[in-house]
């Protein structure tokens, strides 16, 4: 069948296996360094909180204060979890607990449909739907910004986007959880939902702690559709009605002109920098919480 | 005290039903509004023509370089995702089969690098594409999104791995196979499934993703012929006809957006039907 003798095809194959595996390994190490090297021209001549804390953004006057961008991706993915928080909890309850097994599963299959959903369609969605809606609400609200380009839209259409995300990693958790432990409960007396209250919940709320973790973290680096609708306009905001400048439309928005000035470049690899820690910084936790979780179970 | 209890659980269940029921609607509302302000604008000719003269003032032309170039990038992503994809997953079950220790870390580090965002690699792409001097190319932007979709696609061969029984590989080891035959002759055909559908969500995946692409890409009006040429993909032709003032080539993007959102469901559909069709037969 072979060839080459078996001993030298399995050493090729072996090869190539480590190969691929490292290459998959040392890709966060590569990417971590590539944008530190690249915004290295920007730390040598800012100190480091300068960039961070520093509200002035012009890169004409080579001020690149990072911290309107920060705080409007900090707003927006606390927004987007404030509200993904009730629809994600109820619906996987719902769908684990409560709804017979047809309902159950058309409704998986909406939640996958919703996954494989580009981002770039939430964010025309949010265009077309939620944009008229919260400019409404502006007006009736009195805000100086009624275009409806604002903080608030951008955390609806980002609790959207990461919503079936957050919702799979959920169900499975609720799915984990086992059937004696239900049973026993129930033949205490307890309703289906007393159950679920004190029993279930009680027994995967680390998990649902890491889910949104990881969900918040997801919100963090949501682009396009965040972009689309957040306004930005540079600028610390002040309310819910304020326009935002979410840190990746800072990156995904000045990709063409960063090659014109210098320090442009590096303040826009060291915002991808800051990017990619917070993220892994989240990530990582959420991980330790989930495996710490599944070796007990 | 008893009639509580039904009444609690009664109100509940309703309000978990109505909350699961917004979900639904969200997804209508998504699909629905799609197609009812792009199919208007969608034609024969649109989906046909490249863009001609004066294509971004309202006059004729298509979006077929998107939609061409959208299909060579997945295509080309996911395969070079494929060849990344399935040494690794199946070298955690064979030659790490020992060692459990080695395969949580590496289990923590996909899991981590899921959750990157795709700007960041769009970012290390671009690095990368000057690093080795290439220009914006459809090779640079297949590069970034295989590296994007490899960490995703390698954790569900995993997911599919892990069910297979670990007998089959020891009692294959105690016939004298090597361990790379053993993941290649005999668990590879057991997840095969598995592997169909994390290649189509990866597909997916490569054909929905504007922010990765954004640097590496570049855009252009023509079909790619070779790897060294700049491509358009459907979801930047979404993006940057989108924010034109002319309603010509505003009404345009959303005709591309049902056809990338028509091109994302078939795959996600298939996907699903996939995995239903072929695990039905899995004996292990």
């Amino acid at each position: 069948m072979y060839f080459l003798p078996r001993a030298t095809v399995e050493f090729v194959r072996g090869a190539w296996m480590k190969a691929m595996l490292a290459v998959i390994m040392i890709l966060p190490l590569a990417i971590g360094f590539s944008l530190l090297y690249k915004s290295s021209p920007l730390l040598d001549s800012n100190v480091f909180f300068n960039v961070l804390f520093s509200s002035e953004w012009v890169p004409m006057q080579g001020k690149f204060g990072l911290w309107p961008f920060i705080w409007s991706s900090v707003i927006i993915s606390l927004l987007g979890l404030v509200l993904m928080i009730p629809l994600c909890l109820a619906s996987a309850i719902f769908i684990t607990q409560f709804s017979p097994p047809w309902i159950s599963r058309a409704l998986r299959t909406v939640i996958d449909i919703l996954a494989g959903i580009p981002s770039v369609i939430f964010g025309l969605w949010g265009i077309i739907t939620i944009i008229p809606f919260v400019s409404d609400w502006a007006k009736a609200a009195g805000a100086e910004n009624t275009s409806g380009y604002s903080i608030l839209a951008a955390g609806l259409v980002v609790s959207v986007s990461v919503m079936p995300f957050v919702l799979n990693m959920l169900i499975e958790l609720f799915e984990s959880v086992s059937h004696e432990l239900k049973e026993a409960a129930l033949s205490l007396g307890a309703s289906q939902w007393q159950t679920i209250k004190d029993v279930v919940l009680k027994k995967v709320r680390p998990g649902i702690t890491a889910a949104f973790t990881l969900g918040v973290s997801k919100a963090f680096g949501e682009t396009i559709a965040v972009l689309m609708v957040a306004g930005n306009v540079v600028q610390v905001p002040r309310g819910l009605f304020d326009a935002g400048y979410p840190l990746p439309a800072l990156l995904a928005n000045n990709y063409g002109e960063m090659m014109s000035i210098p320090a442009y470049e590096s303040a826009l690899m060291f915002s991808a920098f800051i990017l990619l820690l917070i993220v892994i910084i989240f990530n990582y936790l959420a991980h330790r919480v989930i495996r710490y979780y599944q070796d007990k179970a | 005290m008893k009639s509580k209890k039904h009444t609690e659980e009664k109100i509940m269940k309703a309000v978990l039903g109505f909350l699961t029921l917004v979900i639904v609607i969200i997804l209508f509302s998504i699909i629905g509004g799609i197609f009812i302000n792009g199919l208007p604008a969608l034609n024969w000719e649109i989906l046909t023509q490249v863009p001609k003269g004066g294509y971004y003032f309202g006059k004729e032309g298509g979006i077929l370089n998107a939609i061409v170039g959208s299909a060579y990038l997945a295509m080309g992503a996911s395969l070079i995702a494929v060849l990344i994809s399935i040494p690794t997953a199946l070298f955690i079950h064979t030659y790490l089969f020992s060692h459990p220790g080695w395969q949580k870390q590496i289990r923590l580090c996909l899991d981590v690098l899921w959750g990157v965002p795709p700007i960041v690699y769009g970012a290390f792409g671009f690095n990368l594409m000057l690093l080795m001097g290439w220009p914006t190319s459809l090779l640079a932007a297949m590069i970034t999104v295989a590296l994007l979709i490899s960490p995703v696609m390698i954790r569900s061969m995993d997911e599919s791995l892990q069910h297979v029984s670990s007998g089959l590989y020891e009692s294959a080891l105690s016939l004298g196979f090597f361990k790379g035959e053993i993941g290649y002759r005999f668990l590879f055909k057991q997840i095969l499934p598995g592997v169909a559908t994390a290649f189509l969500l990866a597909l997916g995946k490569g054909i929905g993703d504007t922010a990765s692409v954004l640097f590496t890409a570049g855009y252009t009006d023509y079909i790619p012929e070779s790897l060294t040429e700049p491509a358009a993909t459907l979801p930047l032709a979404v993006f940057f006809q989108l924010s034109s003032p002319i309603p010509e080539v505003k009404a345009r993007a959303f005709a591309a957006a049902v056809v990338l959102t028509t091109i994302v469901l078939i795959i996600s559909i298939a996907a699903r039907v996939i995995s239903n069709r072929l695990s039905k037969n899995r004996i292990l």
